[in-house]
């Protein structure tokens, strides 16, 4: 096997050889300190509670209400925030006249406003979705506006010079060149879409995996709280691997998928 | 070339100020049907404007151009343009075969047709086989031919490249101007090159026009009497060409533009 071939399978062997050391030594060590299960219990302990969750219905509900609300939010975050980037990209007059606004709101940390979503919409759902939403919202927005704005001037000279009309030099340039920008806030803006929808169930609302992370908590239940913790950390890594599979098949041709293929 | 004939191409005291500054004074040259033109002069000297005036993606100051005797505003579709910068000119989002196609999307054309257009102008650049690469995936070069196929695929009658082989190796540069040649012969398209290049200008022109000073205007224009046919190796030792190249070069030394500002 040559070099570049065993650079690229070494991940997969190693990683999860990795995490069997990480656990076996968790493991032991946690048995040889005799380290209390209420501060770390040992891994075996999280899996038998992992199973028994997975087990239960009402695990698969909370589940499905934290990937609902992240889907939703992160999606309207990131319609908005394509529609307000386009807009204010190609109007410079109103993207000067609201920048003040915009930085003032994109420094805020948005986290501290849940409090005051759940005070207007309620300990369901929607104040999730919209806390997801607005995080979701800012990164999308701000790559787009710069991508408005980087459109490549000999492609512009291409289309003048075919006499193509405002509607063609849109959809066939400006779209275009604006996807790579379009995925590079997508890919952040899950992340803190997840963060978000979380957040918010921690602080109110009885369903969703967070509220799970604080009745386990409350319990005093370190074993479940690690295994839902585990169950979180998995929802959050599919959630963003949906993200860049869906950017290798919408933009094949952007050097951000092909660099990496070709480093193989 | 008779006399009598409208010239295809004609550029008309073309002057042209950014801002303050200005770039060209009064340029006028003419190209006539199946000419090839090279027109040559120092880096910053105002070629790339004049070729932005000339195909109306910029707008001169005064001047007018005419393409068969009219006057264009806009682009104009018998004539295409070659861009310095063939990856910053092909879209990458788009394989070598849609490149090609786009700008067919001027004419109402049918699938079929749009087909036999690109199957064609791939030909003619010698690329058959590239139709489903993407521009990233090949070499200069070969984006510089993809990006003449393009151009060819609009069936102009004149065809503007600025600099089109600056940025390739030398091998590949000759293949490039071999190519043109070829294509001007069996196509019969009117070419207006841009060049800093004293040597390509002669090897390839018909006709060199030298552009100097600033503002820049026409210093000369010079007959290049080597014939249609011309060969890297046999055309480049002739004594007349040598002499050609020669008498350019001082003309272009000689001009005030030489000094770099
Ligand atoms: N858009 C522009 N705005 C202001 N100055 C420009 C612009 N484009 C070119 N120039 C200036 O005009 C001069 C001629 O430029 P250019 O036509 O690109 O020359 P060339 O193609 O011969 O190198 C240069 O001094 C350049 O700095
Ligand atoms: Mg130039």
């Amino acid at each position: 096997m040559n070099r570049r071939k065993l650079i690229k399978v070494l991940p997969w062997i190693t990683t999860p050889g990795l995490l069997v050391v990480l656990f076996v030594v968790w493991e032991l060590s946690v048995k040889a300190l005799n380290v209390s299960p209420l501060v770390l219990p040992p891994p075996s302990k999280v899996f038998e509670n992992l199973g028994d969750l997975l087990g239960k219905a009402s695990t698969w509900q909370n589940v499905q209400v934290t990937v609902i609300e992240i889907a939703i939010g992160f999606s309207v975050g990131v319609a908005a925030g394509v529609v307000v980037g386009v807009l204010l990209g190609k109007l410079p007059l109103l993207e000067a006249s609201v920048r003040p606004l915009i930085i003032a709101l994109e420094v805020i940390p948005k986290v501290a406003l849940i409090p005051l979503f759940v005070i207007w919409f309620g300990f369901g759902m929607t104040t999730k979705v919209i806390i997801a939403a607005l995080l979701a919202f800012f990164p999308v927005m701000l790559n787009v506006l710069l991508g408005v704005r980087s459109v490549e001037r000999g492609h512009r000279d291409v289309m003048q010079s075919i006499n193509a009309s405002r509607w063609q030099t849109f959809t066939h340039l400006e779209v275009k060149s604006m996807m790579p920008h379009v995925f590079a806030g997508m890919e952040t803006a899950i992340v803190l879409a997840v963060i978000g929808t979380i957040v918010g169930e921690y602080l109110g609302g009885n369903e969703g995996l967070g509220y799970m992370v604080v009745r386990t908590l409350n319990e005093l239940n370190a074993p479940a709280l690690f295994a839902v913790i585990l169950m979180l950390a998995s929802v959050g890594l599919a959630m963003y691997f949906i993200v860049t599979s869906f950017k290798r098949v919408a933009i094949p041709w952007h050097e951000s998928v092909y660099g990496r293929k070709a480093e193989g | 070339m008779q006399a009598t004939k409208t010239p295809v191409l004609e550029a008309v005291n073309i002057s042209k100020s950014y801002g303050e500054k200005q770039v060209l004074a009064d340029v006028s040259f003419s190209a006539g049907e199946g000419e090839f033109v090279c027109i040559v002069g120092p880096s910053g000297t105002g070629k790339t404007t004049l070729l932005r005036t000339l195909s109306a993606l910029g707008t001169a100051n005064s001047g007018e151009v005419r393409v068969n005797g009219m006057a264009i505003t806009r682009p104009p579709a018998e004539v295409s343009v070659v861009f310095q910068d063939y990856s910053r000119s092909l879209m990458p989002w788009m394989r070598v075969g849609k490149n090609i196609e786009l700008p067919l999307r001027r004419y109402k054309l049918s699938p079929a047709e749009r087909t036999t257009r690109v199957t064609e102008a791939l030909r003619d650049v010698g690329l058959e086989h590239a139709k489903d690469l993407y521009p990233w995936e090949m070499s200069g070069g070969m984006q510089q031919r993809v990006a003449i196929a393009r151009s060819l695929a609009y069936r102009p009658q004149v065809l503007i490249m600025d600099e089109p082989f600056a940025s390739v190796d030398a091998q590949t540069r000759a293949d490039l101007e071999d190519l043109m040649l070829d294509i001007r012969a069996r196509l019969g398209v009117t070419i207006v090159l841009v060049t800093h290049d004293i040597e390509e200008a002669v090897y390839l022109g018909d006709k060199v026009i030298v552009l100097s000073g600033r503002p820049a205007s026409v210093s000369a224009t010079v007959d290049v009497p080597l014939g249609r046919t011309r060969d890297q190796i046999s055309t480049k030792s002739r004594p007349d060409y040598l002499e050609l190249r020669a008498k350019i070069h001082a003309m272009i030394m000689q001009s005030p533009s030489s000094v770099s500002g």
